[in-house]
């Protein structure tokens, strides 16, 4: 024991390294710095989760567009262990995403990123970013159907830029196809070059943290005021400032353990996305759909009108990231209380609402034609008139099914046509068919007149 | 700073310090400079090097009848070794006429997805936004900007080839 507390003596001598965790751990916080700080740290925790299995992954892992599918194979199916693996990996990529959302709507909320703080809040919107990066990114590493064609999307958003769009999908994809530059770039953006910058961050982050202080609780009615601030945060510290460690540290280390539990639980109860067909970009019949924190904007694209959603594509993540990291310039003094600022409450909540409601139209997505939908059985047809079961059959062989639902058979991009006929005259139906609408083919050049009368006379049926 | 090196700034070299100063910041320049520019090839490489479109064969004259549409995939120019399966590109491929076909990249001109075509329907359908082109190419519902990209084709010694090309890649105003 003696001996072991001489070298311990000996080192901290040498390195100082115990004097500055103590100054760091035992930095005085403000006090009511309860359950909404513990976020930023819980990230963290996700973070340091996500570097470790992502170590575990690489030493299995074959970051080669020719092999990778099989190592995924072999990590999930064979490596010991490899299935929770890559649940872990894929939970805490979701968990990571999920509080530094919350950390930033609580900082939002809380007006913490005011002065003198404004710094801070920058290089918190960057970690933002690049996290999301590593979510799409990792994802990509997935280098199944889904991957391949994932990639495919993320060149044809870049292409969109203005003047360097090409360009940069080809920096992406490594040339001018998908290849064998592909994956490398990806792994190599994944694994090297994002983290880099996010250590980078993080650190900057802590540091601006540390040197700043931790944000006091709000109350309404003390506003921020520029030039008494700092003297006013300094006093109040040494006057109610508490040790962070442990008197605000154990709510963090709770919390943070509780969350990598949940990251747990689910790896093990629902374990990776399954891999889909090998990664060949000639095998067309498959639906690549992005990981849940993708589908917001994926059904936004979706949704959006088309003569605009080219410019959209760039203006609309741009504009995003301008906006939030011009917000402290534009209010970085006053009323920071939730109470004495409604709009920003309401902003946010309509900010959370909409990315919601998109997420879950992106789960469903309504605009995507239902190719597994199957031809309309007798039971729904209800007529032995041959002419409206070829009329019936037609629907379904002229992919109308894809896009119009009967009787809750069918997709959802068009109206649902179970009562049509109560709506449309047959001549109305004819004119809809040969000329279109608005987001449907004109099938008059894709069909006969005796096809036309039949699809007709089966949907005059539907009332 | 401590009285020594106020002392030492002082001194009547101090020119030549500052010199070798500059000299010192300028190799650590010119040597930074040297070292990136192997790692900024490194990774500007795909806009260096473009591979020539060539022709391969993707089907044969016999058995496809004038007006069938057909999945035909391919391999893209100079592959990589270690590409794997991600060297083949997919086309859908139209027999118009007996020596007269069309080609379609099966990349969606939306957000790149894989179109498929509906032979019944007569219709190229898109599975990620609901974009449906009409057989010639032209778009006929939905998101997609402009027409299906067609690769060029001919036909050599009875076999239909298609020339390799770039994936198709919309950009702003398309």
């Amino acid at each position: 024991m003696h001996t072991i507390r001489k070298i311990l003596r000996w080192l901290e001598d040498r390195t100082g390294l115990g004097e500055l965790a103590m100054r760091v751990a035992k930095h005085p916080v403000p006090p009511g710095s309860k359950w909404a700080y513990v976020f930023g740290s819980a990230t963290l925790f996700c973070l340091i989760l996500q570097v470790i299995t992502g170590v575990a992954l690489a030493l299995m892992y074959q970051p080669s567009s020719s092999t990778a599918y099989q190592s995924l194979q072999f990590i999930t199916e064979r490596a010991r262990f490899g299935r929770v693996l890559r649940g872990i990996h894929y939970f805490g990529a979701s968990g990571m995403i999920v509080m530094v959302g919350i950390h930033m709507i609580r900082v939002y909320i809380t007006a913490a990123y005011k002065y003198p703080r404004e710094v801070t809040w920058i290089s918190g919107v960057f970690l933002f970013i690049l996290t999301i990066a590593m979510g799409f990114t990792g994802q990509l590493l997935r280098w199944d159907s889904n991957g391949v064609w994932s990639s495919v999307v993320a060149a044809e958003q870049l292409g969109r830029i203005p003047l360097i769009g090409r360009p940069a999908a080809r920096l992406l994809l490594g040339g001018d196809t998908i290849g064998g530059h592909s994956l490398s770039r990806f792994f190599s953006y994944h694994v090297f070059i994002v983290p880099a910058f996010i250590f980078l961050l993080v650190g900057l982050h802590v540091y601006f943290v540390l040197h700043h202080g931790i944000s006091e609780p709000p109350k309404a009615g003390r506003p921020v005021v520029r030039d008494k601030y700092r003297q006013w945060y300094k006093e109040m510290l040494k006057e109610k400032g508490v040790p962070f460690w442990p008197y605000a540290a154990w709510r963090d280390l709770l919390f943070g353990a509780l969350t990598i539990c949940v990251i747990l639980g689910l790896a093990v109860l629902f374990g990776p996305p399954g891999l889909t067909e090998p990664p060949d970009p000639s095998l067309v019949h498959t639906t690549p759909k992005p990981d849940w924190y993708m589908l917001a904007i994926f059904a936004l694209f979706a949704l959006m009108p088309p003569r605009i959603e080219s410019y959209m594509i760039v203006l609309g993540p741009l504009a995003t990231v301008i906006f939030l990291l011009c917000m402290p310039f534009f209010s970085n003094k006053g009323e920071r209380s939730p109470l004495r600022r409604p709009w920003a409450v309401f902003g946010t909540i309509c900010v959370v609402v909409f990315v919601f409601g998109l997420f879950l139209t992106g789960m469903h997505s309504p605009w995507s034609p239902k190719f597994k939908a199957m031809p309309l059985p007798a039971s729904t047809i209800r007529s032995s008139d041959s002419v409206v079961v070829r009329g019936a059959s037609l629907f379904y062989r002229k992919a109308c099914l894809y896009c119009h639902k009967i009787e809750g058979q069918g997709g959802d991009t068009g109206p649902d046509l179970s009562a049509v006929a109560r709506r449309l005259t047959a001549d109305e139906l004819k004119l809809r068919l040969v000329n279109g609408g608005r987001n449907m083919p004109a099938y008059g050049g894709l069909m006969t007149n005796d096809e036309l009368k039949a699809l007709v006379e089966f949907l005059q049926t539907r009332k | 700073m401590n009285k020594n090196s106020t002392d030492e700034a002082n001194q009547p070299d101090r020119g030549r310090r500052e010199f070798l100063m500059k000299i010192a910041l300028g190799v650590a320049g010119v040597s930074a400079i040297a070292a990136s520019v192997p790692v900024l090839a490194s990774f500007f490489a795909p806009l260096l090097e473009r591979p020539p479109g060539l022709w391969r064969p993707v089907a044969g004259l016999e058995g496809f009848e004038v007006g069938a549409t057909r999945l035909v995939s391919f391999e893209n120019a100079e592959p990589e070794a270690w590409a794997g399966t991600t060297a083949r590109t997919a086309a859908w491929l139209r027999r118009d006429a007996a020596e007269s076909f069309t080609a379609f990249s099966a990349n969606c001109t939306h957000l790149g997805c894989p179109v498929r075509w509906e032979s019944e329907a007569h219709l190229f359908m898109c599975p990620c936004h609901g974009g449906a082109y009409y057989p010639d190419g032209s778009v006929a519902a939905g998101p997609p900007p402009k027409p299906l990209v067609r690769y060029s084709v001919r036909v050599n010694n009875g076999n239909i080839e298609i020339r390799t090309s770039p994936l198709p890649i919309t950009t702003i105003g398309e």
